[in-house]
């Protein structure tokens, strides 16, 4: 991209990058610095003694790692885990499917009536969570369904439909349609084509859309507060809000068990970060 | 950064195709595209039942007194003349678009600061780490931190000793219970939430940019001032038009942060529209008022985001 240009850029303009740098460098570290204050000072507090009270952020002389374990049996992490680990797979492969197969319905197949429908998806795009939730309660709870997983998971799979959609859309209108046309002529029909070439093809996209609903789901707050009273069938998020109910006051107890909280979205982006950065800024430019 | 290079080179190429070839259209016969529904059903149904219905709903309960067990009682437009006519939740309004400060406008104008000030710099090394750190505050949960930051705004907390380390001792204080600065400092964490997204999306922007452009702004004795006016901004009007219009739904419709930061304390200081329906509707039993809220922050939503397309959107 920019680089071509600069390698036969004459003295002076590489003098201004020169001077330009320096600036440069120190806001983009000043940037990179204000990230990770916030959870450098959680994670200072979380291994100071228990029982005291932390000041700022001080590295302590003696950290107590141990905080940690009983932080996590206190918040009942490894419940969380497996409750979160739930409701991610019950939506997400849900998403995953159910999008692809609409936004193959809206491109490729061209149904009638698709644009309307488009549109009416594109309008849930902006809506607030906090407009469905009342009436979204009381539904559940007409089903049955108040209180489970169940209901949580149908929930966030209608909600996470209009972006999901509209992101496998986008996909579709980038595959050259002599594609299908080829295998229309071949015989096959369109749930052959669509399982044989378009989901194949679909790959990429699909990978990033299933790593942001898994980030948007692990993250779901409003709805996993609302929908389920048991902390423990909740996101992790959402038992963040009983934990910091119940250990408000113990400031190293508490930090601990956030850092423990966030830190399974903390290692499973740093174990795929590349991907997630593609998918997040793609996701972001395409919502 | 190649597939995001080359997306709109793409997008038009298909587009086209998708619009010179009535082929398609002719060679199926009509049932057959109906047929197609069933593919597009499930979306449909799930869509209809989780998020349609529930809107439908809402508008409903909006025009009734209800506390969601006993019967309902229609109250006609009273709830809304009570959301627009009470200080407590008309003030939950202006809050929210106070945070608009906080969570568009200043990582915005940081954003495009840090983006045009990078631009040349092409280090491998400290941009995958960059962008690491900065893509941190959107993977954790808001909840998460916004205990981080109740902890840093705390009277021991990390902001106070800062402070007190530069001679501002006199300043410091408990943010978060103060009500004056209370909303300033929830809205500062909506900063930190956004800065970095903004800065990425604004620096793959700015990536995209013709260097041409600048070469051409150079000669004419463009100043740097003059370039960031004439060729930056311009070029980098969608992605600001991105960043705007996702960081102004997330200030309109925040909820997580300023949840588990104040619950909307001290009093009503911080109290925003979603906290306020939550409340409204799950502590005190007032469905009616709850939904009309939500009915009202959906409306300006929608009134704020829609225009905002229009303008970013035209190039």
């Amino acid at each position: 991209m920019s680089t071509a240009p600069t390698l036969t850029q004459p003295k002076r303009s590489r003098m201004t990058l020169r001077r330009i740098n320096l600036p440069g460098t120190i806001l983009i570290l000043a940037s990179m610095l204000f990230s990770v204050i916030p959870l450098l000072s959680m994670l200072s507090a979380a291994l100071q003694p228990q029982g005291t009270i932390p000041q700022g952020l001080s590295w302590p002389a003696d950290p107590q790692w141990h905080n940690f374990i009983d932080a996590w049996n206190l918040a009942n992490i490894t419940t969380l885990l497996g409750s979160s680990v739930l409701i991610v797979l019950g939506v997400v492969p849900a998403v995953m499917l159910i999008s692809t197969m609409a936004a193959y319905a809206l491109v490729v197949l061209k149904i009638p009536l698709g644009k309307l429908f488009f549109l009416l998806l594109l309008v849930g795009l902006t809506l607030p969570f906090e407009v469905t939730i009342v009436p979204l309660y009381q539904q559940l709870q007409d089903m049955g369904l108040l209180n489970s997983r169940v209901g949580l998971c149908l929930a966030l799979v209608g909600l996470n439909m209009p972006f999901a959609v509209y992101w496998m859309r986008a996909h579709f209108l980038t595959v050259p349609e002599e594609l299908s046309e080829a295998a229309g002529m071949d015989g096959a029909g369109p749930l052959r084509a669509f399982r044989l070439i378009h989901v194949p093809l679909a790959g990429p996209a699909l990978a990033s859309l299933g790593l942001l609903t898994f980030l948007s789901t692990w993250n779901q707050f409003l709805l996993a507060i609302v929908l389920v009273d048991d902390p423990d069938k909740r996101t992790m998020a959402g038992a963040l809000q009983s934990f910091v109910g119940k250990y408000s006051t113990d400031l190293v107890l508490l930090n601990a068990g956030s850092v423990l909280l966030m830190a399974p979205t903390i290692i499973v982006f740093l174990i795929l970060q590349r991907h997630f950065v593609k998918a997040l800024l793609q996701g972001a430019t395409k919502g | 950064m190649s597939t995001v290079t080359s997306r709109p080179a793409r997008f038009n190429r298909s587009e086209a195709t998708a619009h010179t070839s009535g082929k398609r259209r002719r060679r199926f016969p009509a049932n057959r595209r109906w047929a197609g529904w069933l593919f597009a059903l499930p979306a449909l149904a799930m869509y209809l039942t989780f998020v349609v219905r529930p809107v439908f709903s809402s508008v409903q309960y909006s025009f009734y007194d209800w506390n969601g067990i006993g019967t309902a009682r229609w109250v006609g437009v009273d709830n809304y003349v009570h959301v627009l006519s009470d200080p407590t939740l008309l003030s939950t309004l202006w809050h929210a678009f106070f945070l608009i400060i906080f969570f568009t406008i200043i990582p915005v104008a940081v954003g495009l600061v840090v983006a045009a000030v990078m631009r040349d710099i092409q280090s491998k090394l400290f941009g995958g780490l960059a962008r690491t750190l900065l893509f941190l505050p959107q993977i954790i949960p808001g909840a998460a931190s916004a205990v981080a930051w109740t902890w840093m705004y705390s009277q021991d907390g990390l902001v106070n000793q800062f402070l007190r380390a530069i001679g501002l001792g006199d300043f410091s204080r408990a943010w978060l219970g103060d009500f004056t600065f209370a909303l300033p400092a929830v809205g500062f964490i909506g900063t930190w939430l956004s800065v970095g997204l903004c800065t990425l999306l604004l620096m793959a922007g700015i990536g995209k940019i013709d260097p041409s452009l600048y070469e051409a702004a150079r000669m004419d004795g463009a100043s740097w001032l003059a370039q960031f006016r004439n060729v930056t901004l311009p070029g980098l009007r969608q992605e600001i038009g991105v960043c705007v219009t996702i960081t102004v739904i997330a200030a309109l419709a925040s909820f997580d942060v300023v949840f588990i930061a104040t619950q909307g304390g001290p009093g009503q200081a911080t109290m925003v529209p979603g906290v306020k329906v939550y409340e409204l509707a799950f502590v005190e039993n007032r469905l009616g008022l709850a939904s009309a809220l939500a009915i009202v922050l959906t409306v300006l939503v929608l009134a704020v985001v829609g225009p905002l397309q229009r303008v970013f959107r035209q190039r």
